[in-house]
């Protein structure tokens, strides 16, 4: 199979791409460097429509596929890895309520996340509950005619600066409901809600302007009109959630990437050393094929695991899993021979690629460690036999 | 306010190639004119304030589509596009007697038309046209506003004394510059709403015209030769603290005479 973009799928990617190459890069350096929200870019996607991509139309989305959504986070994340989150966050926050939301839910909150409005989040991470997601703590126990939550996340994406977090908490503790994954359900916190906090923001490596929040629940009351999904269902919800997110990260991957290797060519092709453009010289000329080859392999893989995803395969985990953990690799690879190539340059943050290199890191880590990416896809393999 | 704004298509801009006997070469990479973006943009916000509906109206090959597109995505409703091989090579009365035919075909209160092409860079089609149709001519408008009373429209024209304020009663033809303001950029709904909206494809028999009067062998004009502009001399880059290199700045100016 190969993937043929269709021609609104390249007249959307390319304008976004348009857009960021005007708008977003000549920003992304400052971002990095103040480590704030970029709520300008925020407005900005949000007035082109661009965070409105994965929401369906009868709420004033695009009804974008998800290959139509990782196209325009890729086309953000080539120059600037914190906005190109942006964009994949609101799909991300967005997918529970999609997945398994009821209508008037969908009525109530999707008109606002497709407006970019409001921003979503995304909390099923807690500080030891990571890898081993389905350990966590956080409780929601029934109050009268809701519930009550109670405990705390880590390493949450915009949790400080989103209007609704999706908040996956333990509702039944029994073995059998734990051995069965039905442990869980899954609820929508608003941010306005007494006892939520969201107490501290994460130091970063890289995407600096995105920011990482603790969140903190203290006998937080929820209506059950915020239950997402049914009691119970809150496993399957998260895992429902990544295969379609992490094709998102991916994205990410691909055009931090891409946005680096287009640095280093066109500095091979311009500077010079012992009388020849350094491009000329075989060994960063082996360099930039690399580069150029790992690239464009990670976005096939990625491109044909959409399709395939949107398609209702079987093994929508298995390709959201082997495109994410390619993807992440080849941009950490990628980015660390840009910065090889510009030498010194690369080095300092003159240049860009330095805070490429950086920002390639976290797409080894979220929404699932390259090690439990390859679990995913190991587990696939033996419970199949190929 | 039914406005037609004249969107040409031409080469991507950095990437233009001449053909034999000087013409530009129009086969591949074409984008919508930098200054008639603007004048469309003035046209959207026009129609957006006020009501109404733009048109977009091309003369040029195949590859104009993608122009009109950027357009539609922008805002403007339909497009006519006036494609036929005869029109090839057409100078600018060539390409005014294909305008005027295919505008005497369509309703309008207003024609905007930029200031010039980036591939052409005459810059007469605009008036050239008014004078063939008969409507008033505001040139270089810096802004351009309903008239009181709705039947007339007034245009901004800088001048050396702050602006000169034109009025004329509608249909006519108003030529912008980029003073009008920046063009959006589309909006992804745009985009796709763009790829439903009309674009109605004429030949010059549509437009009720005859193939000999236009084209490369009908050009009243000729393009007797093109040559490419010669390399810029090298830039001095001054490196310094902000004292030291203001005054090494000033004494290189002061030693060309220019301060």
């Amino acid at each position: 199979m190969t993937v043929r973009l269709s021609e609104e799928q390249l007249a959307l990617r390319d304008a976004v791409r348009e857009l960021a190459d005007a708008r977003i890069a000549p920003r992304a350096a400052a971002i990095d460097e103040s480590g704030e929200f970029p709520w300008d870019v925020v407005e900005l996607l949000a007035s082109h429509d661009v965070l409105a991509l994965p929401y369906p139309a009868a709420h004033g989305g695009l009804g974008g596929d998800l290959l139509t959504v990782c196209l325009a986070i890729e086309a953000v994340s080539r120059v600037c890895a914190t906005s190109g989150l942006i964009v994949a966050i609101q799909e991300l926050g967005g997918l529970p309520l999609l997945l398994a939301g009821s209508p008037e839910q969908h009525a109530r909150w999707i008109p606002d996340l497709a407006a970019g409005r409001i921003l979503p989040a995304f909390a099923l991470t807690e500080a030891e509950a990571g890898s081993d997601a389905a350990s966590l703590r956080t409780r929601a126990e029934r109050d009268g005619d809701g519930w009550r939550i109670d405990g705390a996340k880590r390493f949450i994406t915009e949790g400080n600066v989103a209007t609704i977090v999706n908040v996956f908490a333990v509702t039944d503790d029994s073995p059998e409901a734990r051995r069965a994954h039905r442990h869980l359900s899954c609820f929508i916190v608003e941010r306005d809600m007494a006892g939520f906090s969201a107490p501290k923001i994460e130091h970063k490596m890289g995407i600096r302007g995105s920011p990482t929040a603790e969140l903190v629940f203290e006998g937080v009351r929820v209506p059950d009109a915020n239950r997402v999904g049914e009691v119970g269902e809150g496993w399957s919800i998260a895992l429902r959630t990544l295969e379609r997110s992490r094709p998102g990260i991916a994205a990410q991957a691909v055009g931090i990437a891409q946005g680096s290797f287009e640095v280093a060519a066109r500095y091979a092709a311009e500077r010079r050393q012992f009388g020849r453009r350094i491009g000329e010289h075989q060994m960063i000329g082996a360099l930039l094929a690399d580069m150029a080859t790992r690239t464009e392999a990670a976005r096939q893989l990625l491109y044909t695991a959409c399709q395939e995803i949107e398609a209702g395969t079987p093994l929508a985990g298995r390709w959201a899993a082997m495109c994410k953990l390619f993807a992440g690799d080849t941009a950490m690879a990628v980015t660390t021979d840009a910065v090889q190539v510009l030498g010194g340059y690369g080095y300092v943050s003159e240049y860009p690629v330095e805070r490429m290199m950086r920002d390639a890191k976290i797409t080894q880590l979220y929404e699932g460690t390259q090690q439990i990416q390859r679990l995913v896809v190991a587990r696939d393999v033996m419970a199949r036999g190929s | 306010m039914r406005i037609v704004v004249l969107l040409k298509a031409v080469p991507i801009v950095g990437t233009e190639r001449l053909l034999d006997a000087f013409r530009v070469d129009r086969g591949s990479g074409l984008e919508a004119n930098g200054n008639d973006e603007y004048v469309l943009e003035a046209a959207l916000q026009l129609t957006e304030q006020h009501g109404g509906e733009v048109t977009l109206l091309t003369m040029g090959p195949a590859g104009a589509l993608e122009a009109l597109r950027k357009g539609l995505a922008m805002g403007a409703a339909r497009a006519v596009h006036v494609q036929d091989d005869a029109v090839a090579g057409s100078d600018a009365r060539g390409t005014v007697r294909v305008l005027a035919a295919a505008l005497g075909r369509l309703e309008y209160d207003l024609v905007f038309a930029g200031a010039d092409s980036s591939d052409g860079l005459g810059g007469v089609v605009p008036a050239w046209l008014a004078a063939r149709l008969g409507l008033p001519y505001l040139s270089y408008a810096a802004r351009i506003e309903p008239g009181p009373g709705g039947a007339t429209v007034r245009v901004r024209r800088i001048s050396p004394t702050g602006f000169d304020l034109l009025e004329a009663p509608m249909p006519a033809l108003v030529m912008g510059t980029q003073l009008l303001g920046e063009p959006r950029y589309p909006s992804l709904r745009g985009i796709m709403q763009a790829r439903t909206k009309e674009i109605a494809t004429w030949s010059l028999a549509d437009c009720g015209l005859q193939p000999a009067g236009v084209g490369l062998a009908a050009a009243a004009s000729e393009v007797v030769g093109a040559t490419a502009p010669p390399p810029r001399g090298g830039a001095t880059i001054v490196r310094d603290q902000p004292d030291a290199a203001v005054t090494q700045i000033v004494d290189l100016l002061a030693s060309r005479r220019l301060v």
